[in-house]
């Protein structure tokens, strides 16, 4: 195991200055070396045997995902066990779960590009790929749960004979800007930041058909001093306009329930919170594949413990923010005295889903302070199972906040109690093979750590006395 | 083998980032003027050496931007207020924070797809093929050489005396690009 050497061990060796962090970089690395690192796992390494089982599992789940989505359209969304009151289930829960994921991606390649952190330099490729792929993910849920998804087109302001106009006060349809936008910016912050190495890529490439195929998607990079110029210039610059899109993006996803007058969801505090729940959830994703990824492909000198404790502080705060919202709803509902919000309070805890409620408390709130301690949050053997954790406490999460507070509303008469079918499951479980899939593919055929950035990084790294 | 007529210029690789820029420095105290460097990684300051100008990619991203915001807000306004209002409980039909959300979102698509586009133009991709590529020490561009392409088009080029030039400049090797 790769990351054994570098764990606790290593510290006691040599004191280290508690003032400065670890390198981000470890060993002895040239410019040369840390380009080969990346390109070899594209270009020559064999597939890790590790892969192709992780792909034969993907595979699979991809066909359920398939039979799931046509089942739906043969029958409609009641296959999955959704009615009135809670016609918003799995569907809109997987979807927030999944956007949530994404936008961990955005905060490592944009708001931390801004505030210099070059610890993001090794992990931002594979986050963003995260991102889009996630994002391709929840978008899924709210087409197949509009009924009849081929008319999705309606969603969108086109001219059409009917004259009529998407409605644009609805915060469902500001949505499917949000998400849009998300998804194509992402998308061009991602492949615009790999241009100069698939530009390795195709300088490295001796088979014919990878130097054509990297080569027509390097698009004829050359490195050029002026279109560097304009490359960082406009890599900034997205940055920039990446950092309030990924805040608006889950704010808006809030809006969806805080505009609405459901106990439980018209809420102030909601933007802040979802925000904070969705980088939360999105930390604990990277993690879920750092940590395999830098085991496997045995890249611990890039991806270092001290990006994994960075991660684990980051998920630390985020967390926090997290509970604050918790807080906040449960002391919002006593302050107001209103007795529906009471009520909603009451019947979440101790209500018929008590247990969702607990397992939230369990995995968001109680298992994220053992992030307090340092050596938790350095050893990837306890890390992985706390991101596995959180990921399903996030899961959890918004489950409470759509099921539990639909199941009983106004009116006891309609209250009713929901169960997810075996198509929600499969539809759920396909989709984390579509993004697995997705994932692995990209893991295979393009460089998933930034190259480029590395060599950039790597002068400053060694000019620091180590 | 009988060489060329005419060449794309003289391309001079040089060992690290501080000997290019040096070098960047001579060749244009010596007075030439179309001088291209090609790095691994963006090179701060280099472009300065080089006499680039600073990009207007920030006025056509803003410019996109503001066009954005513009277009969002007018659609939704003259969708309620001109073409299909519709009175909700004697609302205001322009009721425009409510039009904020999507306006933003486009403010940033619009800003973001032509800022991409504009900055490929700019630099005059896609181009998949270009004389440089047949150089064969050009592929260190991507992975850790630090190359000086000088243009025959320069006034001042001259065959042999810009090479015995860049060969004086410590460079690693000087090689001819053909047409």
């Amino acid at each position: 195991m790769a990351w054994d050497a570098q764990n606790g061990p290593a510290e006691t060796e040599t004191p280290r200055d508690p003032l400065r962090p670890d390198p981000v970089l470890l060993g002895k690395h040239t410019l040369g070396s840390v380009t080969d690192r990346i390109d070899r796992l594209v270009l020559t390494e064999p597939t890790p045997r590790s892969w192709w089982g992780a792909f034969a599992v993907a595979f699979i789940l991809v066909n359920v995902f398939l039979l799931a989505a046509t089942w739906l359209l043969v029958r409609g969304v009641g296959i999955w066990g959704i009615n009135i009151p809670v016609a918003w289930a799995w569907a809109i829960v997987n979807f927030v779960w999944w956007i949530g994921i994404g936008h961990a991606g955005t905060l490592i390649s944009a708001i931390l590009l801004l505030l210099h952190q070059d610890w993001r330099t090794s992990i931002n490729r594979f986050a963003e790929a995260m991102t889009i792929f996630a994002v391709a993910c929840a978008g899924m849920f709210p087409l197949l749960h509009l009924g009849r998804p081929w008319f999705f087109y309606w969603l969108l302001p086109y001219p059409n004979t009917m004259g009529l106009w998407p409605q644009f006060r609805s915060a469902l349809v500001w949505d499917v800007f949000a998400v849009t936008t998300y998804l194509t910016v992402s998308l061009v912050f991602w492949y615009m930041g790999m241009i100069p190495d698939l530009a390795s890529l195709r300088d490295r490439a001796t088979n014919r058909l990878a130097q054509i195929v990297y080569g027509g998607l390097a698009l004829g990079w050359r490195g050029e001093a002026s279109h560097w110029q304009r490359y960082e210039t406009l890599y900034w610059i997205l940055a920039a306009l990446a950092t309030p899109l990924v805040v608006s993006v889950h704010t808006v996803v809030s809006f969806d329930f805080a505009i609405t007058l459901l106990p439980g969801w018209h809420s102030t505090i909601f933007p802040p919170y979802f925000v904070a729940g969705a980088i939360f959830s999105g930390f604990a994703m990277v993690l879920t594949l750092a940590i395999p990824i830098r085991a496997v492909y045995g890249l611990s000198d890039l991806i270092t413990v001290r990006h994994l404790e960075n991660m684990g502080k980051l998920m630390l705060v985020t967390g926090l923010v997290v509970d604050y919202g918790y807080l906040m709803e449960a002391f919002m509902a006593w302050y107001s005295q209103n007795e529906f919000e009471q009520f909603s309070q009451l019947n979440r805890m101790l209500g018929p889903y008590w247990w969702v409620f607990a397992q939230v408390v369990f995995c968001n709130v109680l298992v994220p302070q053992l992030l307090w301690i340092r050596r938790v949050r350095r050893n990837p053997w306890l890390l992985f199972p706390i991101a596995l954790l959180v990921n399903l406490g996030m899961w959890l999460e918004r489950y409470m906040i759509i099921v539990v507070s639909l199941h009983r509303d106004f009116l006891p008469s309609s209250w009713g109690l929901y169960r997810g079918t075996i198509w929600d499951w499969a539809t759920y479980l396909g989709t984390l093979g579509v993004f697995l899939f997705l994932f692995l593919l990209f893991l295979r055929f393009l460089p998933i750590i930034a190259a480029f950035e590395m060599r950039k990084l790597l002068p400053e790294v060694q000019e620091e006395p180590q | 083998m009988s060489e060329p007529e005419t060449i794309y210029g003289l391309l001079a690789e040089f060992g690290s980032c501080e000997a290019l820029v040096a070098a960047v420095r001579r060749v244009r105290a010596e007075g030439y003027r179309d001088v291209q460097a090609y790095t691994p990684y963006p090179v701060e300051g280099l472009d300065e050496e080089l006499g680039l100008r600073p990009t207007r990619l920030p006025w056509i991203v803003f410019a996109a931007g503001c066009l954005g915001a513009a277009g969002g807000f007018l659609m939704q306004w003259f969708a309620y207020v001109v073409h299909w209002p519709i009175d909700v409980g004697g609302r205001p039909h322009n009721s425009w924070p409510a039009f904020i959300p999507i306006t933003f979102e486009l403010t940033i698509l619009t800003a973001a797809i032509v800022g991409f586009v504009a900055m490929l133009a700019a630099n005059g991709l896609p181009r998949l093929h270009h004389p440089l590529f047949g150089a064969g020490a050009f592929a260190r561009a991507s992975r850790d050489g630090f190359l000086l392409c000088i243009r025959s088009d320069d006034p001042k080029f001259d065959r042999q005396a810009t090479r015995q030039f860049l060969v004086g400049l410590a460079a690693n090797e000087v090689t001819e690009v053909s047409q």
